[in-house]
């Protein structure tokens, strides 16, 4: 990258997490390690193969949405809604007010797996009468069923509540949606073409239809009678992921705007770069060399060396393949820095979120480098041989990091990488 | 700078199979709008649709994939391989070098709607394996770039309409970075039972029984649009590297885009054109095009009264001081609207109305609104050199976006 680049940091976040409330419930419950994984209770799961997800308690109207807001949207909207706001009330800056951003300068990057899916079931068990209609019976839908169709109905939402005119998209990349939003959101930032973007991602898929899809491939966990240590991220007893849902934003801005007012910085985005492994939809070669690829483009962009980076955030959904596949791509992108970088996947205790996730992660690493602590890998009891790295677990670990990753990867065989580093890292 | 090169265009749509197809019906003046096939859409009120009805997927798609994907996907394969090999593009050595930057509005609709149908009529053990990879709005982007061996950023935008332009927009962020070709564009298939009534509960779609009532942007008559499938992919280069590899042709320069949003509310546009016309303005500033030296727009043609008017208002407010007023056509009114694939379609159209010169007209534009002064509303087709041609789209929600191609130096080659 040029000197001359535009530099991005993150200057407010905002989470809904299962288990917890808010950012500063999400981040205590996981460096304490606690699990929110649970026997899932919005259907009865009892003829799914895995019946273990990690569920939010939301209630909307409880967090500040209007009863129109929570009739017209879905969950992941309300979600999206609900972080946006804990995040922009973060960066203290005033939308809308005097003094506060352009609002033509504003972007909007949503990332999402599968939008409006829950609604979308809901209202197709009405209007197909059960499943019995392929022709549906249009007397019982909704008038909200066209937004809900089309997940950028989640931007608009963001859009409009904050009265964000600039470029403004959902993004879809299958589970790294989330880092791919933010960095997406950071090179709006970076190319000029917004000075402040919210940028996060939100997903609710636990519905039937979700569940269903992936218990036929039997890529989530059947560690049912076990729900609390149900996610084994990169522990030899893994058996796959458990589904999960939530939302974070972000809000990225020009770090030159960020200094001029005073806002606290969370941390720097200095690179972000997504490849393809064009191999498959849902497996993975062991060896890892996309991702790889890109956790080497991310930070080269910012001129980082593998050494300087001590955490990576792992994708980590504690299915056979991916943790191997992941532990070998930071093999090969660090180097001999990978024998002494902490890694570590908070899916253990969120569970896997689909797209969201990305994003929930991308605020637990930023929170993490500014905090000097590293949430743990947590039910990391037996270790993998194929897995050997340092999986920080159970317990979390007081470390100061100046560079950090996270890193996603997606069926389709999207593989992405984002690089966050201490607004303090000295710049050799 | 020189804007990236469309080196190659892929066509799935209702006026044809095929780049030169389609065009072929767009100069002959044949709307693909007809009643919907399949099904009884006239319960959903939507008796017209625009189907693709020479589409024959297993032509363009391999056994095993079909299976595995939704009919949305099939035309994202078709229309990927047709755009590489209209441009002779290979995949080449460097395995990152090329990406696939697709927008997509609503996924895999049919394939999913029998697998929800499954499960709710039958239980979960119905569904079918491919159910995780065939609905979600990242599947056609995925199945390209493995089918093709591409491994270079890639990425799925969603913004309703305006998915196509935007899938050029950030293909042009992803060449700045260092990748040299990117697949954009993309298709959408909403037309089964449960996607159609989806669409329908928006209000926005005639009802009307015969074509020439229906779908009739900036018509005095307008009451809503008519749906349709399909959509273009199109291969976009860096000059050097297109050059470098060989390329013969050259449809045109991507020289300007923007986008902005009206953050007015979630369902009506704002009530002025204001971040319309902003798109616009900012489109050319990046193109370095004054709005005197634009030759065509090919405009977004909502065919609803009020978003008519709106576009109206946001071409007077950039175009209103020309001494010589632009032409605007709408050729979507031939094929209907197909969500992310027709900013898409609308791109390839506007190529190849360079090409040849050929302005397309506006289907069963009779009754025109009063354009205004700078705006020249074009109803049938006519004949005019052009070398720069603004497409606009817009996305349901309040999307705006603007893409300035022009004619490269010395004409299309091929």
């Amino acid at each position: 990258m040029s000197t001359g680049r535009r530099r991005v940091v993150v200057t407010g976040i905002g989470v809904v997490a299962p288990g917890s409330m808010g950012r500063e419930g999400f981040w205590d419950m996981i460096t304490a390690g606690r699990t929110a994984t649970r026997r899932i209770t919005f259907f009865d799961p009892a003829r799914f193969r895995s019946q273990v997800a990690a569920e939010v308690d939301f209630d909307g109207r409880r967090l500040g949405l209007t009863a129109q807001e929570v009739f017209r949207t879905d969950r992941f909207v309300q979600m999206a809604m609900v972080a946006a706001d804990e995040a922009v009330a973060d960066s203290g800056l005033a939308f809308g007010a005097d003094g506060g951003p352009d609002p033509d300068r504003v972007g909007v990057t949503l990332g999402s797996a599968v939008g409006a899916t829950m609604r979308l079931e809901q209202e197709y068990v009405s209007v197909s009468d059960t499943g019995r209609l392929w022709e549906v019976d249009p007397r019982y839908a909704s008038r909200f069923l066209a937004s809900a169709l089309v997940p950028s109905c989640g931007a608009t939402e963001l859009a409009v509540r904050f009265g964000a005119h600039g470029p403004a998209t959902v993004v879809s990349t299958g589970c790294t949606s989330g880092i791919d939003a933010v960095g997406y959101g950071a090179q709006l930032v970076e190319d000029g073409d917004a000075d402040v973007v919210i940028a996060g991602a939100s997903d609710a898929p636990i519905s039937p239809i979700s569940m269903a899809c992936f218990d036929t491939i039997r890529a989530t966990t059947d560690s049912n009678d076990d729900p609390e240590h149900a996610s084994k991220p990169f522990d030899a007893r893994r058996n796959g992921f458990v589904m999960g849902e939530g939302a974070a934003v972000l809000v990225l801005e020009e770090l030159g705007r960020a200094r001029a007012r005073g806002a606290e910085v969370y941390c720097e985005v200095t690179g972000y770069a997504n490849r393809c492994n064009a191999f498959h939809m849902t497996g993975l070669k062991p060896d890892g060399t996309e991702m790889a690829e890109a956790i080497t483009v991310a930070l080269g962009q910012g001129r980082t060396d593998p050494d300087e980076v001590g955490y990576v955030n792992a994708h980590g959904s504690g299915t056979k393949q991916n943790d191997r596949h992941e532990t070998a791509a930071v093999k090969k992108s660090l180097g001999p820095a990978a024998g002494r970088v902490a890694m570590s996947s908070i899916k253990s205790m969120v569970g896997h979120s689909l797209g969201a996730i990305g994003a929930i992660e991308v605020a637990a690493t930023a929170l993490a480098v500014q905090r000097g602590v590293l949430p743990p890998t947590a039910n990391y009891e037996v270790p993998d041989p194929e897995c050997d790295l340092d999986y920080v677990p159970r317990t979390a670990r007081e470390q100061k990091v100046d560079v950090a990753i996270s890193v996603g990867s997606g069926f389709g065989g999207f593989q992405s990488a984002i690089v966050l580093a201490a607004p303090t890292r000295r710049e050799s | 700078m020189t804007g990236l090169l469309v080196t190659g265009i892929g066509v799935v749509a209702p006026t044809g199979v095929g780049v030169e197809e389609h065009w072929a019906s767009l100069v002959r003046g044949e709307p693909a709008i007809r009643p919907v096939e399949g099904f009884d859409s006239g319960r959903y009120g939507v008796p017209l649709a625009g189907q693709v009805r020479d589409f024959v997927p297993a032509d363009h798609v391999s056994p095993q994939l079909m299976v595995q994907t939704d009919r949305w996907t099939w035309m994202s394969l078709a229309a990927a391989t047709l755009a590489a090999e209209d441009a002779g593009y290979t995949a080449p050595e460097d395995v990152y070098a090329t990406s696939v930057f697709l927008a997509s509005g609503s996924g895999g609709n049919e394939f999913s709607q029998h697998e929800i149908q499954g499960l709710w009529a039958k239980g979960p053990r119905s569904v079918g394996a491919y159910q995780s990879i065939a609905w979600f709005y990242a599947a056609s982007t995925g199945q390209v770039s493995i089918r093709d061996g591409f491994k270079g950023p890639s990425g799925v935008v969603v913004s309703e309409g305006a998915g196509g332009l935007d899938s050029i927009g950030w293909a042009r962020r992803v060449a700045r970075r260092g990748t040299p070709a990117v697949l954009v564009g993309g298709t959408e298939a909403g037309l089964c039972p449960y996607a159609v009534l989806c669409q329908a509960t928006g209000g926005r779609l005639s009802s009307a029984q015969r074509p020439e009532d229906a779908y009739l942007p900036f018509d005095r008559r307008a009451d809503g649009h008519v749906v349709g499938e399909g959509g273009a992919i199109l291969l976009l280069e860096e000059p050097g590297a297109a050059a470098a590899r060989g390329a013969t042709k050259v449809w045109g320069e991507v020289a300007g885009y923007a986008a902005t949003h009206d953050a007015h509310h979630h369902e009506d546009p704002a009530p002025d054109a204001v971040q319309y016309a902003r798109a616009i303005r900012l489109s050319l500033a990046d193109a370095g095009v004054s709005p005197d030296e634009v030759d065509l727009v090919m405009a977004d043609g909502a065919g609803v009264p009020e978003l008519d008017r709106l576009e109206l208002e946001a071409l007077g407010a950039v175009f209103g001081g020309r001494t010589t007023p632009v032409p605007v056509t709408a050729p979507s009114s031939f094929t209907g609207r197909l969500m992310a694939g027709g900013s898409a379609l609308d791109v390839a159209t506007a190529l190849l109305a360079m090409r040849d010169g050929i302005v397309p007209g506006t289907a069963f534009l009779t009754d025109p609104v009063e354009a205004p002064a700078g705006v020249d509303l074009v109803t049938a087709g006519r004949v005019r050199d052009l070398s720069t041609v603004v497409v606009l789209a817009r996305g349901a929600g309040g999307f705006n976006s603007s893409l300035v191609l022009r004619r490269p130096a010395g004409g299309p080659t091929s």
